[in-house]
């Protein structure tokens, strides 16, 4: 039999509805959207402000995040409860680039960034060597989280440690990094982090055009994410890793090795995951060591878990579902807030372990058979 | 030689002198200039007699009167001179403890002035302590005679000596800058040695000592978390707010005592310890009963919930006690300190957390081990299947271990209330850190969690004072990281077979 080629077998797994959604998808986030913030004056009913494209453009960073999160965790049967450490890490090799734009305007009108003038260093650190180019900031954005995800996946999954133990060292981990980033001497920034961004390539951060691309880059990135999470989940390697969640050792005993498997897996999601960050950086205009905190990665999954696991649209919807009523509720009622995250988590858990996305199924499901009576 | 001679002279009159002041002293300190009043006082503090104390204190009261029954008036210059005078004289004082404090405060200025005076304080001193520290000082004193002979002496003396001070002094002495004879220098050196092997020696007794207090609370921390999940082999992410709730029991136990039994609030913490343990292990029945039970067999979606339940917690202590930290004050018999070295004090409130560790720990062997409930429990960490086809009553055992896990963490609470401070988040830092315990030591062995705890708390303690708290702990979540490597089932693994799910 003739191999189907891959491009084709790329673009083939999403379904023909899939591209409809995705044309449509695009069209608003990337024409409409834009427009309506660029052309439609401020007064106007129709003008979306610049807040909607930043919250907007922020939980569709985070909603790539929770894509990646689903690769690992609802695909492939292992919770990350540290996966906010690789979304940290994309967002401060992006930061250093940004932070070297801002170039002789920060407050002490120095070529180095204000926090090191500030801990009185003289010249820069090595690791911030070439931080001046784009080009260098995007290589070290694609490489840090990956290269970070694959020297601990290959300890962690070549001895073998699954289910809670992998999930609660995932946490130590990130909570680790978060310690070690808080440190002035490590060269970060401390518990500032990177912010007061000013220039990418040149043109000022702060400019509608600039906030519209990045929106529409995002965008972009998020819809490629969704087309490629589909690619792997339908091929050959998405089975092997369903039946790794289902039975791992009827997997092994078959003749599979699930390292490489899981290894692969687990570095894509956390260069997602760095790619996702280095987006969010200079739409949100600050980067600093909270991200890293644990509470902030096990969030993550409830994302997921609310949208429904194990689909691939379920996880935008989780992101924006909880990130909505995030942004209403901290406004609205800020100490009922935490209650309301705690009984999402137990309530999705315990009722909705397939999610909105499960639940809409099941609906469909039920009058479906009504039908058909 | 003019010292001698009132020596002499109160021999002859000190007998005769006790109530009423020696005339001639008297007169002495009776003159117009200030100059003359302070070598008066000089003199009379460096004959070091009882007599002398009982006079200048008269003095400094403003009760001493002149042959003409006038009051002997003190200017500010003077009444400083007179303070010193009389802070070296309680060196003599009748009480062991007013010269013991004595002694303390003049080791922390002394002059080579004063050394005489010690020298005579030293020969009447009677208590070893004493002694020892004023042999000590006296040696510091005379380290800088001009006398070759005599700052040998004090040299060699002074190797006895564990006070960083101490250690400074020698080593200055024992460069050439400093000391022009090569023999003292020698001998400084040997004794800066000396020191320095006894500083590190009790330095290193203070670090094993913080690290066993450390390793206390993440014992107390992590033995119910192993508990829970060894029976159930779920993790409970909301175990720290557990902590929480005792420390909280205790900060309320504190609050009735203060206002219901303000005679015996020294006492609030033998009764929050009951209090604290019945809180927790409710909360805990509830938590199992409602949620944990309902996920059985889905570890990860528990790690999940549990998570949520935590947030809840946290934000229901922010609405009850509020956002900020609560004081919860150590009673008396807590407060203070064993000194065992003049630079390492261990504090009272963590020996005693020690110890209560140590309590903790033998009820819960006594309960595992001794008892049906403990037979059981061990049976379902083992094999929960085997278990109950034999008869034990698996849900209920889930149950029962849950609560006296979240008993355990209540206890923790108590304990930590002592030492850290008390508020909505303190419990979220030990998760990671108990659960570190449970893998390092291996499920469902009280003996792992106990080595593991202690190991993990001294050692983290002699990172920490090499390289500070942050890089401590990375080192330490790194090594678990790596052990796990080598051995995945702990320090202790259970003996038997098991079916990988």
């Amino acid at each position: 039999m003739k191999r189907t080629p891959f491009i084709v077998r790329f673009f083939g797994a999403t379904p023909k509805q899939g591209w409809i959604a995705i044309a449509i998808a695009a069209a608003i986030t990337m024409i409409l959207l834009p427009a309506l913030h660029l052309l439609v004056p401020a007064g106007s009913p129709f003008h979306v402000s610049a807040y909607v494209i930043t919250l907007i453009g922020k939980i569709m960073c985070y909603a790539i995040v929770a894509v990646a999160m689903d690769l690992i965790w609802g695909y492939t049967g292992i919770l990350s409860l540290g996966h906010g450490l690789f979304f940290a890490l994309g967002g401060y090799a992006f930061g250093m680039y940004l932070m070297r734009q801002i170039g002789r305007d920060g407050s002490y009108q120095s070529d180095l960034p204000d926090f090191m003038v500030f801990l009185d260093w003289k010249v820069l650190p090595w690791y911030w060597t070439g931080s001046d180019s784009i080009v260098w900031a995007i290589v070290l954005v694609l490489v840090v989280p990956a290269l970070v995800a694959l020297v601990f996946g290959f300890f962690a999954f070549r001895s073998r440690i699954k289910g809670v133990y992998f999930s609660i060292i995932t946490q130590a981990m990130v909570f680790a990094a978060m310690l070690f980033f808080f440190r002035n001497e490590t060269g970060f920034g401390g518990n500032n982090g990177f912010t007061d961004f000013k220039r990418i390539l040149g043109y000022s951060i702060t400019a509608p055009e600039m906030r519209v691309s990045l929106f529409a880059l995002t965008a972009a990135t998020l819809l490629a994410t969704l087309v490629l999470g589909r690619y792997l989940v339908t091929s050959k390697l998405g089975r092997v890793l369903a039946a790794i969640r289902d039975a791992e050792s009827r997997v092994m005993f078959i003749g599979y090795n699930p390292l490489y498997y899981k290894l692969f897996i687990w570095t894509l999601s956390a260069l997602l995951c760095g790619i996702a960050g280095a987006l969010y950086v200079p739409q949100v205009g600050i980067i600093n060591p909270g991200e890293m905190s644990p509470a902030n990665s096990i969030e993550i999954a409830i994302w997921v878990a609310v949208g429904g696991r194990a689909t691939l649209i379920g996880p935008v919807l989780g992101a924006f579902i909880v990130n909505l009523a995030k942004s209403i509720f901290t406004v609205a009622f800020p100490e009922y807030w935490l209650f309301f995250l705690g009984a999402l988590f137990v309530g999705v858990t315990l009722w909705l372990p397939d999610g909105v996305v499960g639940l809409w199924r099941k609906l469909r499901e039920k009058r479906a058979a009504g039908v058909a009576k | 030689m003019i010292p001698r001679i009132f020596l002499l002279l109160m021999l002859l009159l000190g007998c005769a002198a006790q109530a009423a002041p020696n005339p001639v002293l008297v007169r002495q300190l009776a003159v117009e200039e200030s100059d003359d009043k302070i070598a008066a006082i000089r003199k009379i503090a460096l004959t070091a007699e009882p007599e002398a104390l009982a006079l200048l204190q008269q003095l400094a009261d403003g009760s001493l009167k002149d042959d003409k029954g006038e009051e002997i008036t003190l200017n500010n210059r003077v009444r400083r001179e007179l303070e010193g005078a009389l802070a070296v004289l309680k060196l003599i004082d009748p009480d062991v403890n007013v010269r013991y404090k004595a002694v303390k405060e003049v080791a922390t200025n002394v002059d080579a002035a004063m050394a005489p005076m010690l020298a005579k304080a030293r020969d009447r001193e009677s208590d070893p302590k004493i002694r020892a520290l004023l042999v000590e000082i006296h040696a510091l004193a005379t380290l800088k005679d001009e006398d070759p002979k005599i700052r040998l002496a004090a040299a060699k003396g002074l190797a006895s000596s564990a006070d960083p001070n101490t250690k400074a002094v020698l080593k200055a002495q024992s460069e050439p800058a400093n000391e022009t004879e090569v023999e003292v220098r020698r001998a400084a050196f040997q004794s800066y040695l000396a020191v320095k092997d006894r500083l590190t020696l009790a330095e290193n007794i203070g670090r094993v000592f913080s690290g066993l207090s450390l390793g206390s609370i993440l014992l107390l921390a992590a033995l119910g978390l192993a508990i829970t999940y060894g029976v159930m082999g779920v993790i409970n992410m909301a175990h720290g707010e557990l902590l929480m709730i005792g420390a909280y029991a205790t900060y309320a136990m504190q609050g009735l005592f203060r206002s219901y039994f303000p005679n015996q609030v020294d006492w609030y913490l033998l009764a929050a310890v009951p209090v604290a343990f019945f809180a927790a292990a409710a909360v805990g029945v509830l938590l199992e009963r409602t949620v944990i039970r309902w996920l059985y067999g889905r570890a990860l979606e528990t790690l999940l919930a549990t998570w949520g339940l935590s947030l809840m917690l946290i934000q229901a202590a922010r609405v009850i006690f509020g956002a900020q930290n609560v004081e919860v004050a150590n009673p008396v018999w807590m407060s203070g300190g064993i000194e065992i070295l003049p630079s390492i004090v261990l504090p009272l409130n963590r020996i005693v957390i020690v110890g209560f560790a140590l309590f903790v720990l033998m009820l819960v062997w006594v309960l595992m081990n001794k008892t049906r409930l403990g037979m059981f429990v061990r049976a379902v960490t083992q094999n929960r299947a085997m278990a109950g086809c034999v008869g034990v009553p698996t849900g209920r055992i889930d149950t029962v271990a849950f609560a006296l896990g979240a008993g355990i963490a209540g206890l923790g609470g108590v304990a930590l209330s002592q030492i850290a401070n008390v508020g909505p988040d303190m419990g979220q830092g030990y998760i990671v850190d108990s659960f570190m315990v449970v893998v390092l030591g291996g499920v469902g062995q009280l003996a792992g969690a106990v080595w593991a705890a202690l190991g993990l708390g001294i050692v983290t303690k002699f990172i920490e004072s090499w390289a500070g708290a942050v890089i401590a702990k990375i080192v330490v979540l790194v090594f678990i990281i790596m052990f796990i490597q080598k051995r995945p089932q702990g320090l202790f693994a259970l003996k038997g077979r098991f079916v990988e799910s």
